[in-house]
């Protein structure tokens, strides 16, 4: 009974034209869906007619814990969703209540919430580089970025005090405040990375069983783009020029100077070259905001029990994989009335059985792979 | 067709090779890894372990008023204090601290909500066991005097 109400039922049966069809089970424990994803892939020998991805084994009713929950107390429940970019999180929370209760943030604590963000983002797509070349049959570059994202992660359980699940800023400011030797251990990181980041492009990027795998696999038409929800990496490889730091700018973006990367090509390749351009703009930003992150408070005087005015609010941010918005009502209590996640891992999927409707089983796994899905913020 | 074909194979055996020489490269340097448990790595200062009271200098005893601060501040329910006033006293000491370590997610709102600084991370990472018993009530009293006659209950 049950398991007709979650699998849709009729791709459990041979359909009548061709006999030849089969139904295959892609997870949810597979290895390739990172997660407990779940994909029904009826096929054609090694082509996929369909692919129906299967959602809520990991569904933990994130909306529903938050309306039972204090304002504050809502904080670590943020990381759990994303685990791999939890200050974006944070940081979408904190930025939505001040927006509702009007706190002014001091300059040095949204210097330092955008510095660990994007230090984040870049530890993130890290991640993705390794575990995207890992579904490709391709070791070695998975090694190479977790060394460099070990760094990372010691850097910033310095600071922070924990190397995935960070619940570091606060409503008014940030948790702890950096200090000479972490901006300068962030220097000799910048410096570090700059130093191997071509050498990523070297082992992978002309790499030739690589671009034979990516190269006009999964191609996403740009007109394909908005009526899909898609976002982050996913619409821009698609050469749709569109982050939420330029669009809707919030914190300290405005100050900062960036490019968007861009690939007009949709495919893999496009996705995997715009993350890579990324890590880089990311290093400019912190870059610049070591040359001119200001002294002063961290922390701006706000009250210990959080009462957002009666109302509602939405505020959205740029996380590695996309755009993330929040809505929240407030009806004057300590406790949420009601939120709201948008997550853009949920979007960049349902694209998914479009793109690989009549491509191989292998190029399924790559496509899966090129939308870097966490598959708790799917679910959440 | 033909020279297109071989031109194929050269560049692409060139791609492998470059890829290869960063490989033979890296092989070169000095390793990342720590051979655990013959070595350890520092941990940072600020490291989150379980939370454990900080005892006061001078008498030994909690520093705890058993206030409720941190239980409220939890998110997952998993401290539970109960305080009494000992003898002569003027403050509460907390006669309960337990610890539901198995839902804690070491958020660290306890310790920040805590109006006396009388909560600190402990150091302790190894934390392992063959079930869940010893940690699903943590008696964090255990490690710090008493000021009531007859042990720490």
């Amino acid at each position: 009974m049950f398991e007709s109400q979650i699998a849709p039922t009729y791709h459990l049966e041979p359909s009548e034209e061709q006999e030849s069809d089969f139904i295959l089970n892609l997870g949810p424990q597979h290895p390739g869906t990172h997660g407990v994803l779940r994909v029904i892939l009826h096929m054609d020998g090694e082509y996929i007619l369909t692919a129906d991805p299967v959602l809520g084994y990991g569904h933990r009713m994130q909306e529903k814990i938050a309306e039972n929950m204090t304002w504050a107390q809502v904080l670590p429940y943020m990381a759990r969703m994303d685990y791999l970019s939890a200050l974006s999180y944070n940081q979408a929370w904190v930025c939505l209540v001040e927006k509702m209760c009007g706190y002014e943030v001091p300059p040095r604590a949204e210097y330092i919430r955008v510095l660990t963000t994007e230090l984040n983002r870049i530890s993130s797509h890290l991640l993705w580089f390794g575990a995207f070349l890992l579904d490709l049959g391709a070791f070695t570059p998975f090694l190479h970025a977790f060394e460099d994202r070990e760094k990372l992660l010691d850097l910033l359980e310095t600071i922070t005090g924990s190397r995935l699940t960070y619940c570091f800023f606060r409503f008014g400011g940030v948790g702890a405040d950096v200090d000479a030797t972490f901006l300068r251990e962030t220097q000799e990181f910048l410096d570090q990375m700059r130093a191997h980041l071509p050498g990523y492009h070297e082992l992978v990027t002309g790499n030739v069983i690589f671009e034979h795998r990516t190269k006009n696999v999964g191609v996403i038409l740009p007109f394909d783009t908005s009526g899909y929800g898609l976002s982050g990496p996913v619409l821009r490889g698609s050469g749709e020029a569109y982050d939420v730091r330029v669009k809707e700018p919030y914190s300290i973006y405005p100050e900062l100077k960036f490019n968007v990367p861009v690939e007009q090509t949709g495919d893999c390749m496009g996705r995997y070259l715009v993350r890579l351009a990324e890590i880089d703009e990311s290093l400019n930003m912190i870059d610049q905001i070591l040359a001119n992150i200001p002294d002063g408070d961290i922390q701006a005087k706000v009250p210990k029990i959080i009462k957002p005015p009666e109302g509602e609010a939405s505020m959205a941010v740029e996380t590695p994989r996309g755009e993330l918005m929040i809505y929240a009502v407030s009806d004057g209590t300590k406790i949420p009335y009601r939120v709201k996640y948008r997550v853009p891992s949920f979007a960049n999927l349902s694209i998914f059985s479009k793109m690989a409707r009549g491509q191989l089983l292998a190029d399924a796994l790559a496509i899966l792979g090129s939308l870097d899905l966490v598959i708790p913020e799917i679910d959440r | 067709m033909i020279k297109s074909y071989v031109r194929d194979i050269i560049t692409g055996l060139g791609s492998l090779l470059t890829g290869m020489k960063v490989t033979i490269k890296v092989m070169f340097t000095k390793g990342n890894t720590v051979e655990w448990p013959r070595q350890t790595a520092q941990l940072p200062e600020k490291f989150r372990g379980h939370i454990m009271l900080v005892p006061n200098e001078s008498t030994g005893f909690a520093k705890c008023i058993a206030c409720g601060s941190c239980v409220r501040a939890c998110p997952s329910n998993c401290i539970t204090v109960k305080g009494a006033k000992p003898e002569g006293a003027k403050k509460k000491s907390p006669t309960l601290f337990a610890l539901d370590f198995t839902k804690c997610s070491l958020c660290g709102l306890c310790v920040e909500s805590c109006p006396v600084d009388a909560i600190t991370f402990s150091r302790d990472y190894a934390l392992v066991d063959y079930s869940s018993k010893p940690f699903s009530a943590m008696n964090l009293l255990d490690d710090v005097a008493s000021p009531f006659s007859g042990g720490s209950e």
